[in-house]
């Protein structure tokens, strides 16, 4: 999917210089006469678990966005012959107190749900490369303002944040539940994003770009983000997954995503009530959610693989000084 | 290394009193207890209603109210609930119940984490190393509120098969339980499995998966081969020197593992009934009471302060190059 955008990122830039992620030793004769864009969409489909847990992503997004056209019940119809029945051919997740078939509510949990991980990814990804690309090749007061709110974020958890600022989106869309989450979820990323700049900073071609005149701007679109590509597609995913997790907790308890609506979280926190005589009110919206964390961190965890040569074969060590890195983001926003 | 220390403190003592601020701040602006007064049937008086905006002191400047706030606190006085309950008198009661939830879970986690971690590393590739791996990466994929449901869900089952009430998933202790301190400790540990085990298991998969990195890091590295070259059995190289090394980079890790860990008590107080600062900070946002939300906060920052400093003690501890800066 995004694999296209990092073979055109990180061709040699202008000024001369080599990629960051240049492949050595044995990965070179596999890169010959390939784009990096295949190679790494090569590597991806070879491995099995990240294959898996993009299917099973892409097939729980379409199943839940189509399940309308094909199920039995509507999420606001009411079946007045059957309340809180088990899973049934006519209810197949069973119905809840009032007659809802919990099918279509979970699918449209799972859909708000996905949605909403998704769309944070995005907005903190954006965020983060601005504001840690400025951050680290600006320096000075901008990097320590920077940096000091990514401190205050580790005493600050967002989930508090959040929760405190709540009040304030009772009865409004969900959308801006989404600004909200995405605000506070790009401070590790852009930490890390800084570091790298850092380095990248002290690099031919930038250095080059930078005495020809080319403005700050140019240079941070043009020769740092590009070679951050990787790292910043891996640490979308990472978002997704801690977004996805933090949203059903905060909708667990009523903090997040607010009635009309629904998410996972709030349907686990319906059916948590009865959670011991009526389980399958929680178990399918719980499982569908573990389900599709799980696919998103394989997908992750098979980006990370593909993107950075190191981590091949029988070098694994390399791989895994770099994924603490990036990993540790997922702490802050969870 | 003092110097190191005592800087890494006073930078941990300002963000504290910022994040408290903030907190205390957003609280102010997003909260409006007097809506829920207002919202009452027969509608109370107006006087009764100026009478409450001026004892929560609404009508002044947010920072006035902070530092009017702090100022008390500094006291050990936090302040008035809404509903007119002292904050102080709670306060030591819900500190107790959550540091004996976290404490506990941090510890177990962090032990069982490294154990696992360096297993799995030294058995890369086995069927345990794999086992560990999905393990991690379940447990990685489950919300915390989902882990406790199904915790308690599953004690249900084996108290049910078990035909005795063997784990208990609601309270910290049975109300008004009498008896003497060997069946009150039995009854407590009760009660604590189920909310242990959901905030240690979290625990355990992340720094299992960071240590099994460190460690494998460490495993193939030259001084490990060296130390084996000048007699040392693999079991000592790998213990004496190499897991001291692998700890390094987890200690920061610690400092960061807080932030999930506190979110995750909230999560775990919440479900199995625990009466703890989780709890009431729940219990405070629902209510719109900016002083327990303020008041939490800063629990939470002195407890990732201390977390921090903590870290960062263990981390000039385990590598020298820090204490010599």
């Amino acid at each position: 999917m995004t694999t296209t955008d990092v073979g055109a990122g990180t061709h040699v830039p202008a000024g001369g210089g080599a990629p960051v992620e240049v492949p050595s030793g044995p990965a070179a004769a596999e890169t010959e006469g390939v784009t990096r864009g295949r190679l790494v969409l090569r590597r991806f489909l070879r491995n099995r678990l990240a294959l898996a847990g993009l299917v099973t992503l892409v097939l729980l997004y379409a199943v839940s966005l189509l399940s309308p056209l094909f199920a039995p019940w509507a999420y606001n119809q009411y079946d007045y012959t059957a309340f809180l029945q088990p899973p049934s051919p006519s209810h197949w997740f069973g119905t809840s107190q009032i007659g809802e078939d919990v099918f279509a509510q979970t699918m449209r949990g799972l859909q708000k749900s996905l949605t909403i991980g998704l769309l944070t990814g995005l907005i903190s990804i954006v965020i983060a490369s601005l504001v840690g690309a400025s951050a680290g090749y600006f320096g000075g007061w901008v990097d320590r303002g920077l940096m000091w709110v990514v401190d205050l974020l580790l005493v600050l958890p967002s989930f508090l944040i959040i929760a405190v600022i709540s009040p304030a989106l009772r009865g409004s869309s969900w959308i801006w539940f989404v600004l909200l989450l995405g605000v506070f979820a790009w401070m590790i990323t852009a930490r890390i994003l800084r570091g790298m700049t850092l380095t990248l900073r002290e690099r031919e071609f930038v250095k080059a770009a930078k005495f020809m005149g080319a403005p700050s701007s140019l240079i941070i679109r043009r020769h740092i983000l590009p070679n951050m590509a990787s790292l910043m597609i891996i640490d979308v995913t990472i978002t997704v997954g801690a977004t996805i997790l933090l949203e059903t907790g905060l909708s667990y308890f009523g903090f997040g995503v607010q009635p009309p609506d629904v998410s996972l979280g709030t349907l686990i926190r319906a059916g948590s009530d009865a959670a011991v005589t009526t389980p399958w009110l929680f178990l399918f919206a719980g499982g569908l959610l573990v389900i599709s964390v799980l696919a998103v961190n394989f997908i992750g965890d098979g980006l990370r693989d593909a993107l950075d040569p190191n981590s091949r074969g029988g070098r694994r060590r390399q791989k895994s000084a770099r994924k603490s890195a990036s990993k540790t983001k997922k702490v802050a926003t969870s | 290394m003092a110097r190191f220390l005592v800087r890494r403190l006073f930078n941990y003592v300002a963000l504290c009193l910022v994040a408290t601020f903030l907190a205390f701040a957003l609280a102010a602006l997003t909260f409006d207890p007097i809506a829920k007064l207002q919202e009452r049937n027969p509608p109370p008086p107006q006087s009764a209603i100026d009478a409450k905006r001026a004892e929560l002191h609404l009508d002044e400047p947010i920072p006035a109210r902070f530092v009017h706030w702090l100022g008390d606190a500094a006291r050990g006085d936090f302040g008035q609930t809404v509903v007119n309950t002292s904050i102080s008198d709670e306060l030591p009661r819900r500190v107790g119940v959550s540091l004996r939830l976290f404490l506990l879970g941090t510890v177990v986690g962090i032990g069982l984490g490294v154990i696992l971690g360096v297993a799995s590393a030294i058995r890369q590739y086995k069927f345990s190393d794999y086992f560990a791996t999905l393990f991690s990466f379940v447990i990685l994929s489950t919300p915390v509120f989902l882990l406790g449901l199904l915790l308690k869900y599953g004690a249900l089952q084996l108290n049910t098969a078990a035909g005795a009430q063997l784990l208990v998933f609601t309270g910290e202790t049975s109300p008004g339980f009498q008896g003497s301190f060997g069946a009150a400790l039995l009854d407590r540990i009760q009660h604590l499995v189920l909310p242990t085990l959901t905030i240690a298991l979290g625990q355990i998969a992340y720094y299992s998966r960071y240590q099994r990195s460190a460690m494998l890091d460490v495993l193939g590295s030259d001084f490990l081969r060296t130390a084996q070259a000048k007699g040392l059995t693999r079991r000592k190289a790998l213990f004496k020197h190499g897991l001291r090394t692998a700890l390094v980079p987890m200690a920061t890790l610690f400092a960061f593992g807080f932030g999930l860990l506190i979110t995750g008590g909230t999560f775990t107080e919440r479900i199995f009934g625990w009466y703890g600062m989780g709890d009431w900070l729940v219990y405070g946002i629902e209510q719109d009471d900016t002083n327990i939300t303020a008041t939490v906060t800063l629990f939470v920052a002195v407890l990732v302060l201390i977390s921090g400093w903590l870290s960062d003690v263990f981390y000039a501890l385990l590598d020298p190059r820090v204490r010599l800066r």
